[in-house]
């Protein structure tokens, strides 16, 4: 690796460490519901107005259920809202490109995708969607959502504290509090930031750009427009990932310069990173909290050097037709980003639950497309998406502590809390749904005709297009290997389900681990507890999350990319 | 500890891990637990099984050359009994035991007196609850009771194992008698506290049996993780068709299945019940009887211990240690009024005064050599013992009684030396004459040999000892510094020590405790171990989730040490259990693809013979790894007293690691050797 990327790289780690206990600092004010915040001036009105307005109180707390089925009535009227503005937008107004109604399945599945923070988007938005429904109808969802992943993640981070409890929060208050005091001003900030770097802000029509030299006849070019940067500070805030352009952070309106790609990438991880402090703040062990945190790094560390080292070795088929070694692996990616741009960003937004891109992963080299899979794979628990990546890393280390924890002679117990049958159950059942819903439609699309007739490859790679697409929709991470044509029927409803069930079925048992440990009684830590802190809990955990995923994906990433990969350097590719 | 701790005599002493019979009996016991219904009990198992049979199909549906598919399904069928066969190694030593327990109840027979006073003799089976009995030496008591007149020396090596006779009286806390113990001389009248077949013989039998054995929680738990992993491999090898299919490979069932069975966690899911039978098993052999596999489980999660003074941490009696003459006297001056003021003492500390006193060269006199003198015995309202000469009056007691008895000045020094003892933990005892004080002697608990070091390992591992007593604050903190312990409860009453155990709870803590009279009930009730000593009253033994037949209350410490054995144990086999996976992977999937994409050979690291080979040697490993940890299971893997990170790093280390590299060296071992005989 040159010079240049290796000080980019330690840039981009020191940064965000050194962000993390500021925002996860203030995090903590934001999620306690008496917390003070140097925004109390001008947003407490609005909080209280807000809370009137729904008859809320925001002091009285809820059990797991209540807090569960709010959430739930929340998502549920969201995607219902969303449904009914895409399938009508041709009559709504700032419409200037007078773009038609969706169909049915694809406003189901667009509906589900930003309800669900997925953002997948199996259309091209340019041409799909007015700015009303990009403005509103999703735009409203790229907060929520984010909103309600960091709300979720706080409500188990209250049951790992609390011991003897009944609540674990108002899911009202923290739905408000994260969207007012966090979501709304960082965006804000962010999106000044992004019209500063020349990304575009307007409700204008599509304006018609004669090109340069005319290729095969074409002498025009339509270049869309519309209000960008708002959507883009909180498609990267949010790890909601879903672009206003087709081509996403690729695009130079979403991405017109080296430090917004810099800022982007910092920016999808930012907020999961401050949340591994305020799981160390609350439960009382900042190191624990920083543990969880250099678990998180070395697997994105490990993450990207694969990528970057398969990209950076290139694809020897093209070498051998005069590609210079040197050049790597380039299709699909921007020339203004190359190699280390396009590997980190690509690992970053799957480490997240993001979903952006800035280079096609579709066209990445078999082994260095295996490292985003891979990423969505693990559960998407390296910082993650907001909120998701830290109660689904949660998940993994009550797993890791039951597995291994046996071993030192007691009942596992993590942070004083015993681990029993109960927490075992809704821990495996939630990693269970996602390995159920990934392998199984992937499987049935394999052996359908509506699944083959969607694949832009043959073979392995073709594969790997629809496992990366069940992969991202369950994992609600919304990056497309592209290449998949998934504007079907089929595709849109078994991918809608895919999100769908993917979340919900999920947070569910989850929401239960939090009112289970919140109930128990805290043991006090000594030296007979299993450790949580520390280089060799660090370790462990990587182990465990990797051997975990490992084990369960395995075989099909071995009909998939690993095939792939020996066939490439065979000479055969798809 | 090696001073209280009693030979293991019950029958089954000193068994080894494998014998003839048993082995045979066990081999039998595997077919017979192929019952589905109990199989099913095991999810891994279950499924292991389902493999089996599903592969034996086809064998019988298919056609072709079978050579392949038949060892994979024998080998499949050895997986399920060598499971089987772990689980009735385990029973085996149980079983065992039972039935030298049952031998010494048969045909018994007791006297029960009828509702007129008379006698009549009716078998130990219609003995209800409530009859009174009459048991005359000789005769063997025919059902568990309570001696309500009469005392009389019981023989009970048949629960205990312990040789010599024990008292049994009515009143008090030696009232408890068991069935099946003899009476050896006297006669008792007894009565009957519970009917037949709900004894603690009965109980004996069936809890070393394992008839009753319930999954514990933290096994239940372990269950649900074994099942879910199980689930999720199943979910694999069951898309993995569909996507070979797309692939253009069509993996046969067989082939499914090896894969299947070899991903699901056979090894802890085979050993798991075994371990539990062998922890309590192993208690047992401590001639310690648990209740329940809850109780043991408990143990090793235990944080707190509480532990009684006297017996536990010091031994049961003080000792005279040293004579402190006061001014003006010599050591042998005061030696000789000492063991004068002594000899009529029988108590244990007046035994040890005279012993000591010989050290000064003073011979042990007989009562009888001084017939002109009048001895004083000690009693409750004097509080002093002593002699009385023609000339002379010596008397021992507590520094107030003979301060007010005798006319002589109580030296400063004397004093001084009062509070000296006291605040060591001791007692002092003030030899006086009518007109003198003589001199100080320094009555000391003996702390037990070795707890110092045991009570640091226990800190070390995080388990806080308090140790109870009714003596002072003084001395109990005195005593606690010298043993070693961290807290103590001094002045204890019984319901200080259960309001403890429940501050304790509350704290989220778990508490062991032991106890044997009936006062100690309801602590021993609430604490999470609550170890009843045998020779205590039946309100503790029942109260209590273990008894130590050996009523020595420092055995706690191991009873914890095997409880945490057991849990190091279903630990271990299951991260070595999971690690395997890795290259049983390795060895299968390569050797699935081959076939259809030749180019993944280089994914095929072990460079095993052929794919059939490959996939066989998996399984074969698979199955054989598990006979091979039996004897682990069953002994337990190593016990370390040390904090959890040391624990955790040493067992990963070695099971973990272990775990990850053994099966890559055994898988490529097996498939020599099947290549080697041409299996494939």
């Amino acid at each position: 690796m040159p010079l240049i990327d290796w000080v980019q790289l330690v840039l981009f780690v020191g940064l965000l460490a050194l962000i993390t206990k500021p925002l996860g600092l203030y995090l903590s004010e934001v999620l306690d519901a008496k917390g003070k915040t140097f925004l109390d001036r001008i947003l407490k009105p609005l909080e209280r107005f807000t809370y009137r307005l729904i008859g809320v109180d925001p002091a009285q707390e809820q059990d797991w259920k209540r807090y569960t089925v709010s959430m739930l009535v929340f998502s549920f009227a969201g995607i219902l809202f969303t449904y009914i503005i895409l399938r009508v937008q041709a009559w709504l107004p700032l419409n200037p490109q007078g773009l038609p109604n969706l169909s049915p399945h694809l406003a189901f599945n667009t509906a589900v995708s930003f309800a669900t923070n997925t953002n997948w988007q199996s259309y091209i938005p340019e041409a799909t969607m007015s700015y009303f429904s990009q403005a509103v109808a999703l735009v409203i969802h790229n907060f929520v959502s984010a909103a309600m992943g960091i709300a979720l993640a706080a409500a188990l981070v209250r049951g790992i504290a609390r011991h003897t409890a009944k609540t674990i929060g108002n899911f009202w208050t923290d739905l408000v509090r994260v969207t007012y005091y966090l979501l709304l001003p960082l965006a804000l900030v962010y999106a000044i930031f992004l019209i500063s770097q020349g990304t575009i802000q307007n409700f204008s029509a599509y304006t018609t750009a004669h090109v340069v030299q005319s290729v095969g006849g074409v002498a025009t070019q339509t270049i869309a427009q519309g209000p960008l940067a708002s959507q883009e500070a909180i498609k990267m805030l949010g790890t909601n990932g879903g672009g206003f352009m087709n081509a996403n952070s690729a695009h130079p309106f979403e991405n017109p310069t080296p430090l917004t790609n810099f800022v982007e990438m910092l920016s999808i991880l930012a907020i999961g990173s401050a949340l591994t402090y305020y799981l160390g703040r609350t439960v009382g062990n900042q190191k624990h909290g920083w543990a969880v945190w250099f678990a998180m790094l070395l697997i994105m560390l490990a993450g990207f050097f694969i990528a970057f080292h398969e990209e950076k070795a290139g694809n020897p088929i093209h070498q051998q037709l005069g590609v210079s070694k040197t050049d790597g692996n380039m299709e699909g990616k921007e020339v203004r980003f190359g190699i280390f741009d396009s590997a980190l960003f690509a690992t970053v937004t799957t480490d997240a639950s993001e979903g952006a891109v800035d280079s096609m992963h579709d066209s990445f080299t078999p082994l260095g497309g295996l490292v985003p899979m891979v990423n969505m794979q693990l559960d998407e628990i390296v910082f993650g998406g907001v909120g998701s990546g830290l109660y689904t890393m949660i998940v993994y280390i009550i797993l890791t502590v039951f597995l291994v924890g046996l071993m030192i002679g007691r009942t596992p117990e993590y942070l004083g809390k015993k681990i029993e049958a109960y927490d075992v159950k809704v821990a495996t059942l939630s990693v269970i749904v996602l390995v159920i819903f990934i392998l199984g439609f992937t499987a049935w699309a394999a052996v359908s005709a509506w699944g083959v007739a969607g694949l832009n490859n043959s073979g392995p790679h073709g594969l790997s297009e629809m496992l990366y697409a069940y992969t991202s929709g369950a994992e609600n991470n919304g990056s497309a290997f592209a290449g998949l044509t998934a504007n079907t029927p089929w595709y849109n409803t078994t991918l809608g389900l895919d999100m769908l069930f993917g979340r919900f079925f999920m947070i569910i048992p989850i929401m239960a681990l939090a009112g289970s440990l919140a109930r128990k009684k805290r043991v006090p830590m000594g030296p007979g507890s299993f450790p949580v802190t520390g280089i060799l809990f660090t370790v462990l955990l990587v182990a465990v999350i990797i051997l975990i995923t490992a084990l369960t994906f395995f075989p099909a990433l071995a009909l998939g990319p690993i095939v792939e990969h020996f066939l490439m350097h065979a000479g055969t590719l798809f | 500890m090696p001073e209280h701790f009693s030979n293991f005599t019950m029958t089954t002493r000193g068994h080894k891990t494998f014998d003839g019979a048993m082995l045979t009996s066990a081999i039998g016991e595997s077919f017979l637990k192929l019952d589905p219904r109990r199989m099913v009990r095991n999810p891994v198992m279950f499924v292991t099984m389902v493999g089996a049979i599903v592969t034996t199909l086809e064998v019988f549906i298919t056609k072709g050359a079978h050579a392949f598919v038949i060892q994979i399904a024998l080998w499949l069928w050895f997986t399920v009994l060598s499971a089987n066969f772990a689980e009735a190694m385990a029973e085996g030593r149980g079983k065992a035991q039972a039935d030298s327990l049952r031998k010494s109840r048969t045909q018994l027979f007791g006297l029960r007196y009828k509702a007129d006073g008379t006698l009549e003799k009716i078998a130990a089976e219609v003995l209800r609850k409530g009859d009174i009995i009459l048991v005359v030496a000789g005769e063997v008591i025919p059902g568990d009771g309570e001696v309500i007149e009469g005392a009389a020396t019981v023989d009970e090596s048949a629960i205990t194992g312990e040789s010599a006779p024990v008292i049994r009286e009515s009143g008090g806390d030696r009232s408890a008698v068991t069935g099946g113990t003899r009476v050896l001389s006297d006669q008792i009248k007894v009565r009957i506290t519970a009917s037949a077949g709900e004894s603690f013989l009965d109980r004996m039998i069936a809890l070393v049996e394992g008839a009753k054995r319930q999954k514990t929680p933290n096994e239940i738990a372990l269950t649900i993780l074994l099942s879910a992993l199980t689930i999720i491999f199943l979910w694999v090898i069951i898309t993995l068709r569909p996507l070979g299919v797309y692939s253009g490979a069509l993996f046969s069932v067989s082939v499914l299945v090896a894969l299947l069975v070899c991903l699901i966690p056979t090894t802890i899911g085979g050993l798991l019940s075994a371990i539990g039978i062998a922890g309590i098993d192993r208690l047992v052999q401590h001639n310690v009887l648990a209740m329940s596999g809850r109780a043991v489980e408990a143990a090793g999660d235990v944080d707190v211990l509480l532990l009684d003074k006297t017996g536990t941490i010091t031994l049961g009696n003080r000792e005279a240690s040293e004579f402190i003459p006061a001014p003006g006297v010599t050591h042998e001056e005061l030696a000789n009024a000492a063991q004068l003021a002594s000899l009529a003492d029988e108590t244990p500390e007046g035994r040890s005064v005279v012993v000591l006193a010989k050290k000064y060269n003073i011979r042990g006199r007989e009562i009888t050599e001084l017939p002109h003198a009048t001895f004083v015995p000690f009693s409750a309202q004097t509080r002093m013992s002593g002699l009385d000469m023609e000339l002379v009056q010596y008397r021992k007691g507590e520094a107030k009684t003979i301060a007010a008895w005798s006319r002589g000045a109580f030296p400063s020094e004397v004093q001084y030396e009062v509070e000296r003892i006291s605040k060591l933990g001791g007692t002092p005892l003030i030899v006086a004459t009518q007109n003198r004080i003589l001199g100080t002697i320094y009555l000391r608990d003996i702390v037990k040999g070795g707890l110092v070091d045991r009570f640091k390992l226990f800190r070390e591992m995080g388990i806080k000892t308090v140790m109870i007593t009714g003596d002072n604050p003084l001395t109990a903190a005195a005593i606690a510094a010298e043993a070693g312990v961290d807290d103590y409860l001094a002045e204890a009453k019984p319901e200080d020590k259960l309001a403890l155990i429940r501050k304790e709870q509350a704290g989220g803590r778990m508490v062991a405790m032991t106890g044997d009279g009936t006062n100690d009930a309801p602590a021993l009730a609430q604490a999470d171990v609550g170890v009843a000593m045998n020779t205590g009253t039946q309100a503790a033994k029942e109260a209590g989730n273990m008894v130590d037949l050996d009523s020595n209350p420092t055995k706690l410490i191991e009873i914890i040490e095997i409880g945490k054995q057991m849990l190091m144990t279903r630990g271990a086999l299951t991260t070595f259990s999971i690690a395997n996976d890795v290259s049983k992977y390795f060895a299968i999937i390569p050797a699935m693809l081959i076939p259809v994409f030749p180019v993944i050979a280089p994914l095929d690291i072990m460079h095993l013979h052929d794919p059939q080979s490959a996939i066989l040697s998996a399984v074969i490993f698979n199955a054989i790894i598990i006979i091979l940890l039996v004897p682990l299971a069953l002994r337990g893997v190593k016990f370390r007293a040390l904090p959890a990170a040391a624990v955790l790093r040493i067992n990963l280390l070695i099971y973990g690691v272990g775990g990850l590299i053994a099966p890559f060296i055994g898988i490529k071992l097996i498939d020599m050797a099947v290549a080697a005989l041409h299996l494939v």
